[in-house]
């Protein structure tokens, strides 16, 4: 199943490793904060119009 | 816009003022080269350009924050604020001081201080040629940079940080003038983009440093 | 009397996203779409690309990082043109969304430039020697990360939201005018290594520029990437939005 990446297999490999975590993270980040925020709006919010 | 422009000199130039830290810095600086990258000489003359024109941009950046720092802090800036005098105005006059007691007196030292790095004197010409034209540039750039850090306290780290990358193109230009220079090649070229920079941003940065006074300054 | 049509225009509905009512009702529509084509196309351009492309006579399987080094290098110059947009709206109309959507891109930007700088000094690794080569394109995009720092930590620097975005406007400007000299300066400088985009196949059949093979998987990506990009900006934005009235409500909270 996997490609023969000939003598480049480290090169091609980590590029694909590096890249994909980096955008796990930056994703991850983005969504960890957005959710925060939501929740503390919302508790906010629930405060302010009682 | 000149009374500002002298009573920053003179305030520089006075005991406290820090008008000698900048070449010192630079005198440091140099010497500590050869220390950190050894003595042979003919190394030390193909690097001496770019560690001339570096020492002397780090040595800008020092004492960038005393722009506009000290009068905020005392709120003199304030008062300027609420003068005829318009911030572009304010900007202009504090980077032309800023020039004439760092920028100046380092493209003059950066040629004696060459000597130090194995620099031939005719290198060393165009080394000071190159810093008086790059310089202004430097001292327009960090101004522009400390009006934006006005608020921020201990900002002198952010000021760096954002400084440095717009000193980039100056650099590029003014220590491949020289390097240029010592081989013999023409350097007219890289002069001439070195010039356009500081020029550009003296026409488009005293906007930019106007509108930054003014927000700070609300 | 007046037969002008009054329907709106594109831009007048574009501009009506100014209003974060309707910027968040809109963007909220439409985020699971633009997430799921991006994870669509992200997926289908990096598998096709990693797994079923061949290799280059010249750079062998190398070549596969392409499809990651491209991309990344695409959105890393599109986060700091849509900075450079945001701010120039926030200083001509004052309307937070397009501030806040710069605020959002940059974080983005700035990781896409660090993928785009890591693949490519991998990348180059085998094909020229060293890890760091002070090659026009990679100096120049290091500029730019250094830029996006800059930008991300002068809005961490000041505490008044406004003030904050008025002073990170105005430096996305001038950068945006240091970032365009000094690609050229740094062309200037070096000569450089990144000379014209020749991908020949390993069988030796000699394209010109990027063939077929290896467009086509590159156009997924790129287009996966750019819906990436999109996504996290409409979650970002949205969450300073989120974020700003939260801060509206707690300063009011405070005084009463």
């Amino acid at each position: 199943m996997m490609p023969d990446l000939g003598k480049y297999g480290l090169e091609v490999n980590s590029s694909y490793v590096l890249s994909l975590l980096a955008l796990a993270v930056i994703i991850g980040l983005y969504a960890k904060r957005s959710r925060a925020v939501k929740r503390d709006l919302a508790a906010m919010e629930a405060v302010h119009d009682a | 816009m000149i009374q500002l422009f002298l009573r920053d000199v003179g305030l520089s130039v006075r005991s406290g003022g820090g008008f000698g830290l900048a070449l010192i810095f630079f005198l440091i600086v140099v010497t500590l080269i050869p220390f950190a990258l050894g003595p042979d000489q003919t190394a030390l003359a193909v690097i001496a350009p770019g560690v001339l024109w570096l020492g002397a941009l780090l040595a800008c950046l020092l004492s960038l924050d005393r722009i506009f720092g000290l009068d905020f802090e005392d709120g003199t800036l304030d008062l300027l604020a609420t003068s005829p005098l318009p911030p572009e105005a304010v900007y202009i006059a504090k980077a032309a001081a800023h020039w004439l007691t760092t920028g100046l007196p380092l493209a003059l030292a950066a040629p004696v201080l060459g000597m130090l790095l194995n620099l031939d004197f005719e290198t060393g010409k165009i080394l000071c040629l190159s810093l008086l034209l790059g310089t202004p540039a430097l001292s327009l750039i960090g101004a522009f940079g400390a009006s934006l850090t006005l608020g921020v306290k201990r900002g002198g780290l952010l000021l760096s940080l954002l400084v440095l990358p717009l000193y980039v193109p100056s650099l590029i230009f003014g220590a491949q003038a020289v390097r240029l220079a010592g081989q013999g090649l023409a350097y007219d070229g890289a002069l001439v983009l070195l010039s356009a920079i500081s020029l550009g941003a003296a026409a488009i940065l005293p906007f930019a440093s106007g509108a930054a006074l003014r927000i700070n300054l609300r | 009397m007046n037969n002008r049509s009054i329907a709106p225009t594109f831009w007048d509905r574009f501009w009506r996203l100014a209003n974060p009512k309707v910027f968040m009702g809109w963007s909220g529509r439409a985020l699971p779409w633009v997430a799921a084509a991006a994870g669509l196309f992200l997926c289908s351009g990096l598998i096709w690309g990693y797994f079923f492309t061949p290799d280059d006579i010249r750079q062998g399987s190398t070549v596969k990082i392409i499809y990651l080094h491209v991309p990344a290098a695409l959105m890393a110059i599109n986060g700091y043109l849509l900075m450079f947009v945001g701010a120039l709206v926030w200083l001509i109309r004052r309307q937070h969304v397009s501030v806040l959507a710069a605020k959002a891109a940059a974080p983005v930007g700035m990781v896409m430039t660090l993928i785009a700088l890591a693949t490519g000094a991998i990348w180059g690794q085998p094909m020229w020697g060293t890890y760091w080569v002070w090659d026009p394109r990679l100096t120049s995009f290091l500029i730019l990360f250094l830029f996006y720092v800059g930008y991300i930590a002068l809005w961490a620097a000041i505490e008044d939201e406004d003030t904050a975005a008025d002073l990170t406007s105005v430096l996305a400007i001038v950068g945006a005018v240091f970032a365009m000299l000094s690609r050229y300066a740094v062309f200037f400088w070096n000569q450089g290594l990144h000379q014209g985009t020749t991908v020949t196949m390993a069988d030796g059949a000699q394209q010109d520029n990027i063939s077929n093979v290896f467009f086509q998987p590159l156009l997924l990506s790129m287009m996966g990437f750019g819906l990436l990009f999109l996504t996290l900006l409409l979650i970002g934005t949205r969450t300073e939005v989120r974020s700003r009235r939260l801060k509206v409500l707690q300063a009011r909270e405070r005084m009463e």
